[in-house]
């Protein structure tokens, strides 16, 4: 299996060739059917038909721990703040904990992810670390800016040194079905992210119905999306399996039709170590081994990682960990 | 164990076995073996003993008696001494004997599931999340009909002594759906699990035991198929419930014949599992998983039979390909595998022998690429492509993790592939078009559909097929009737056999002179028909003289009736309010000649008043079921799941054989035709052998009455004859007959050749002139068969 862990900030998450998009072709979603029930049943049986155990567990937990994009996204994040989250970003375990896993070097996570005007001081304080800054743009969450404050927000967060931009989509378009213009926005924003890798946010609670999941996935990943991403968090509804299910299936028939891999993430609501393990075991189970890489596979998350450290720490001693023994993010 | 460094390499799930510590500890306590379970306790037999092997290793895990007639007798003895008892409880000490027995179930849920597991060789998450959970369920459910019985069935009590007789692909789980609605009704068991998965069962006993239940209540003898077959001979047995094989339960059917005991068999299927163009072709594969790589495919509802619209066939083939990729089977311990070993070297060499003949015959198979452990029963997820209607792997049970794939065209085209089989247990439907989706229920012949969904379970909602799939239902209200019969003495007046008729002209002179000859005929789809066989009979009233002839019908004849009704399909799909107004108009005719049929009962010997009654009353009784036959509703049934209606319909038959006593030949033959004609089953009707001339006029009200042609056909003649002709007639789904005992137990055996559902008297007349006893909902409940259609929903 390859290592495709990141490149350098601002030289995109991977090294697969990027998707370039297609024309709008709506004859590959339109029709397209979702069966709400049965996606359900099978998110609520999927994770019952598989276990991972022991020394699997602890490496699957340290693969999500690579995966995630440790986020701050709250209206009070200040330099301080963000600083602090690039440390934990940095060295996300305990040295004790990587000696007794047995890792050879510390691992780190996927990436920061901040708001724009933090942008400067996460690269900042990433510098020389490897990891990528991401930027939410594009009027974070509600996306409802005009379309040029939008895709200036875009340039400005490439231009301060993010590597990767999650823009969110305009629900309304969704919601009315107006694929040609929603196409056009999220290729618009593609081509403003430059060399910047897109992930695209359909916000999935806003959207409500599967079947338009289906469709804003294959729309976005139509306009050139680099990943496709569930939630801002600031939706009533964040990440579900049976959401996620449902855009894995999109991205994998995207693939089929132009042989492009094509990225997802959960976000929002993904807060414990159990929940790592999850969605971890739809990706290997969906979409195959591949996926359960940081470059094709992020976690959004801002608390999972405390509890990924308590129970590696539950690993290696057994004994049940403090949330108090691990650094602060 | 490889290093973490290693694992995030290849991120392989690893072993994750379930701990077995508790369950080996528990067999190793009953090392010596374990004795059948009678009267509240292990008991000693000096019956043969049999090893019980786990079929994932081949290992012994323990040994049971192969138990003789000898210890169903006393299992029996015990059982009818419990029955006292039991049945004299109030609703409610039932119930909360059912509900401990629920609790306790619960309070052992992994014992049972790790037991199961290891005995009959299902993952463990199928044991944990399906069986023992759904097991707890049906105890419940029941516990609340034991609380209810007494006031939802009334006029209905228990039945006796119910001998009980399961098989191994879910041996507790089907050990449920026998006793708890037993019990709930106030019966007593006797139990006899399969021979290769005894092991539940006898945990079950101990839990018996500890949840409080009286002795005797729940007996269960070990054995094998001969174990059965003494359960089923015995004569103080009520009721025989057997889930099993179409053979054993053709076998059951003959051996049970005209010895009154009740019958309900579960038996095997073929389902078809229909995938329209516009299903969500994803959702559909998983449903394919879960159809037919559930339990190892030893399934008897499982949809084997893949049927798949053309335009989306090479799609869906190639999705399900990808999707068997990621199965994995091995120690059905570990909590990551989707499926086990089959139960014994036995099934496992039947799967190999009916896939090697499906390859000969030119069948493509693809197999699941995961590798197989070297021991154990271990057979690879199949899949068979380039097959057809007429492949053996589409027609006969594998009863293994194998499907069968082809092609239809239009749902016209679905609905009659779906239905080309002998077998009518269940059915998935796969479309998101709400039109589609229905339509194919509605017309697919089982007992049990799942739109967009399979395999779903629930003790609310009956479990039965049609046709040779079995009778009886399982599970819900439709099902706890099984063990419930009218309280209360039959009238013991031991109905009249037939004589023996002659074609040879007669001696007689005629009572009176007609001022015109007239001749009765026989009734062949809508029209008047000569006897086949060129012979008439006469017909003498009760003093003996001639009153005139009627047709000597024979086989041909029968044949004929049945074509015809075949035909007249469109009065089963006929509104309820079109069947009602034309029973209505039956009426009216009958009415406006009620002096005219007064008059033939009174030639045939009754009093003008007896006469005058009789029309009378068969006028209230044709009003009375033409009332209901847009009122005998289904009904939807509160399944354990949210978001999911799960409807039960009353469906007819289709042809139904009708034969009639030789007393109240019109009244008698109004009560039995008007239930069956009501609920939309076509009818080949026997009248009166000694009174057939009052149907022979009577089909002359049917013409008037817009009756459809071959709706309603009428054969006069040998009564047992043209009976047995029914009863054999693979078209003839259910059969009613009113004779003597001899007739009523060939009747049974004759009908164990497509199994269809019977109702005789047992040689046992009806006063039909007992609104009680001669009218009601459960002749309409006897001229239906229940099927149920889950249907999940939601956006």
């Amino acid at each position: 299996m390859a290592q495709t862990q990141a490149g350098t900030s601002g030289l995109g998450h991977n090294a697969l060739p990027r998707n370039p998009g297609t024309p709008l072709t709506t004859a590959w979603f339109e029709g397209h059917q979702v069966n709400t029930s049965a996606a359900e049943r099978r998110a609520a049986t999927l994770t019952t038909r598989r276990s991972v155990k022991k020394e699997y567990q602890a490496a699957w937990l340290v693969k999500a721990l690579q995966c995630i994009d440790l986020t701050t996204l709250a209206g009070d994040d200040t330099p301080g703040r963000v600083h602090r989250l690039c440390a934990k970003a940095m060295r996300p375990l305990r040295d004790d904990i990587v000696e007794g896993l047995k890792l050879a070097e510390m691992p780190r996570v996927g990436a920061v992810c901040v708001y724009p005007s933090m942008v400067p001081h996460a690269v900042r304080a990433l510098q020389g670390s490897g990891i990528p800054v991401a930027s939410v743009a594009t009027g974070f969450p509600a996306g409802l800016t005009p379309l040029p404050l939008r895709l200036a927000e875009i340039k400005y967060a490439v231009e301060e040194g993010a590597g990767e931009i999650d823009i969110v989509i305009h629900r309304a378009q969704v919601l009315r079905q107006e694929w040609a213009a929603l196409y056009d926005e999220i290729a618009a924003m593609r081509e403003a992210c430059g060399p910047a890798h897109m992930k695209a946010i359909l916000a999935t609670g806003d959207l409500k119905t599967l079947r338009n999941v289906y469709k804003a996935s294959m729309v976005a990943m139509q306009a050139g999306a680099d990943f496709i991403k569930t939630s801002t968090g600031k939706e009533e509804v964040n990440a579900t399996l049976p959401v996620s299910l449902t855009m894995l299936r999109a991205l994998r028939d995207y693939g089929e039709a132009t042989g492009f891999q094509i990225g997802f993430k959960p976000a929002g609501g993904l807060k414990t170590a159990k929940d790592a393990m999850s969605w971890l075991i739809l990706m290997k189970e969906e979409l195959g081994r591949r996926w359960l890489e940081p470059d094709l596979f992020r976690i959004g998350a801002s608390s999972m990682l405390a509890d990924i450290e308590r129970q590696l720490e539950h690993f290696i001693t057994g004994r049940y960990a403090a949330l108090s023994h691990h650094a602060l993010a | 164990m490889p290093t973490v460094s290693e694992v995030l390499n290849t991120m392989d799930y690893g072993p994750s076995p379930e701990a077995n510590g508790h369950v080996k500890e528990w067999l190793a306590a009953h090392e010596k073996g374990f004795g059948h379970f009678i009267a509240g306790s292990f008991t000693a037999s000096n019956a043969p003993r049999m090893d019980v092997f786990n079929p994932a290793t081949g290992e012994k895990l323990a040994s049971v008696y192969n138990g003789k007639a000898a210890d169903v007798e006393k299992a029996v003895q015990a059982a009818r001494k419990a029955f006292k008892s039991w049945s004299a409880l109030p609703g409610f000490e039932r119930a909360r004997h059912l509900y401990a027995l629920a609790r306790h179930i619960q309070k052992r849920e992994r014992f049972l599931s790790v037991l199961e597991t290891m005995d009959n060789g299902k993952t463990i998450r199928e044991s944990r999340d399906i069986d023992v959970p759904l097991v707890a369920r049906h105890f419940y459910h029941h516990a609340g009909w034991a609380q209810l019985v007494e006031t939802e069935f009334k006029g209905l009590g228990p039945l006796g002594v119910c001998g009980q007789i399961i098989p191994w692909n879910f041996p507790l789980l089907m050990l449920a759906w026998k006793i708890a609605p037993a019990l709930a009704a106030g019966n007593t068991v006797v139990l006899k699990p399969a021979e290769f998965t005894p092991l539940t069962a006898l945990a079950f006993a101990e839990i018996c035991t500890e949840a409080g239940l009286p002795p005797g209540v729940v007996n269960i003898v070990t054995g094998d198929g001969e174990t059965g077959a003494a359960l089923v001979a015995h004569p103080d047995v009520n009721k025989i419930a057997f889930t099993g094989s179409t053979e054993v339960g053709r076998l059951i059917r003959a051996a049970t014949a005209g010895s009154g005991k009740k019958l309900s068999l579960e038996l095997g299927g073929k389902s078809p599992f229909i995938v329209f163009e516009d299903a969500d072709l994803d959702a559909a594969v998983e449903g394919v998983v879960d159809a037919v790589w559930f339990n190892q495919g030893q399934v008897c509802c499982a949809g084997t039979r893949l049927l798949i619209q053309e335009g989306v066939y090479e799609r869906f083939i190639a999705l399900l390909t990808k999707r068997m990729q990621s199965l994995r089977v091995g120690d059905p311990l570990d909590k990551s595998n989707d499926m086990g070993p089959l139960v014994d070297p036995v099934q496992l060499a039947r799967v190999r022998a009916l896939v090697e003949k499906g390859k000969a015959e030119g069948g493509t198979l693809i197999e699941a690429p995961c590798p197989l452990p070297p021991k154990g029963n271990f057979f690879a997820p199949s899949l068979f492509v380039g097959v057809d209607a007429a492949s053996t792997v589409m027609r006969e049970e594998i009863f293994g993790p194998v499907v069968a794939a082809m092609t239809f065209r239009t749902p016209d085209e679905a609905a009659a592939i779906a239905d080309h089989t002998r077998y009518g247990l269940a059915a998935s439907i796969w479309s998101e078009n709400i039109n589609v989706a229905l339509e194919a229920a509605a017309r697919v012949k089982a007992g049990v559909v799942w739109i967009n969904s399979t395999n779903q379970f629930d003790a609310a909602a009956g479990f039965g097929g049609y046709k040779e799939s079995g009778f009886g239902r399982e599970g819900g209200r439709e099902g706890l009737i099984e063990y419930l019969k009218p309280a209360g003495k039959a009238a013991a007046v031991s109905a009249a056999k037939a004589a023996k008729l002659s074609g040879a002209p007669s001696p007689l002179k005629p009572a009176s002179a007609a001022a015109i000859d007239r001749t009765a005929k026989l009734y062949i789809g809508g029209k008047q028909a000569r006897p086949d066989s060129g012979y008439s009979y006469d017909v003498t009233n009760a003093r003996g003289q001639l009153i005139g002839q009627a047709g000597l019908g024979n086989r041909k004849d029968v044949r004929n009736a049945v074509e015809a009704a075949l035909k007249a399909s469109a009065w089963g799909s006929a509104s309820a309010h079109n069947r009602a107004q034309v029973l209505f108009f039956i009426a009216e005719n009958l009415n406006a000649r009620a002096a005219e049929f007064a008059k033939r009962l009174v030639e045939a010997g009754a009093t003008p008043r007896a006469a005058a009654a009789e029309v009378e009353q068969a006028l209230r009784r044709i009003f009375y079921y033409a009332a209901q036959a847009d009122k005998f509703d289904g009904r939807i049934h509160s399944t354990n799941a949210k978001r999911q209606t799960t409807l039960a319909f009353h469906e007819p038959y289709g042809v139904m054989g009708i034969i009639c006593p030789d007393e109240a030949p019109l009244l008698a033959l109004v009560s039995l035709l008007m239930p069956a004609l009501a609920m939309g089953n076509r009818v080949v009707l026997v009248p009166s052998q000694g009174q057939p001339l009052i149907a022979t006029d009577f089909y002359q009200v049917l013409d008037t009455s817009d009756v459809p042609a071959g709706a309603v056909n009428i054969i006069t003649g040998q009564r047992d004859e043209l009976a047995k002709t029914l009863a054999e007639h693979d078209e003839v789904a259910a059969l009613w007959y009113h004779g003597d005992a001899v007739g009523s137990a060939s009747m049974e055996k004759a009908s164990a050749g497509n199994l269809k559902v019977t109702w005789v008297n047992q040689g046992v007349a009806v006063n039909w002139a007992d609104d009680a006893e001669a009218q009601g909902r459960e002749f309409l409940r006897r001229a239906t068969q229940v099927k149920n259609i889950w249907i999940p929903y939601g956006e």
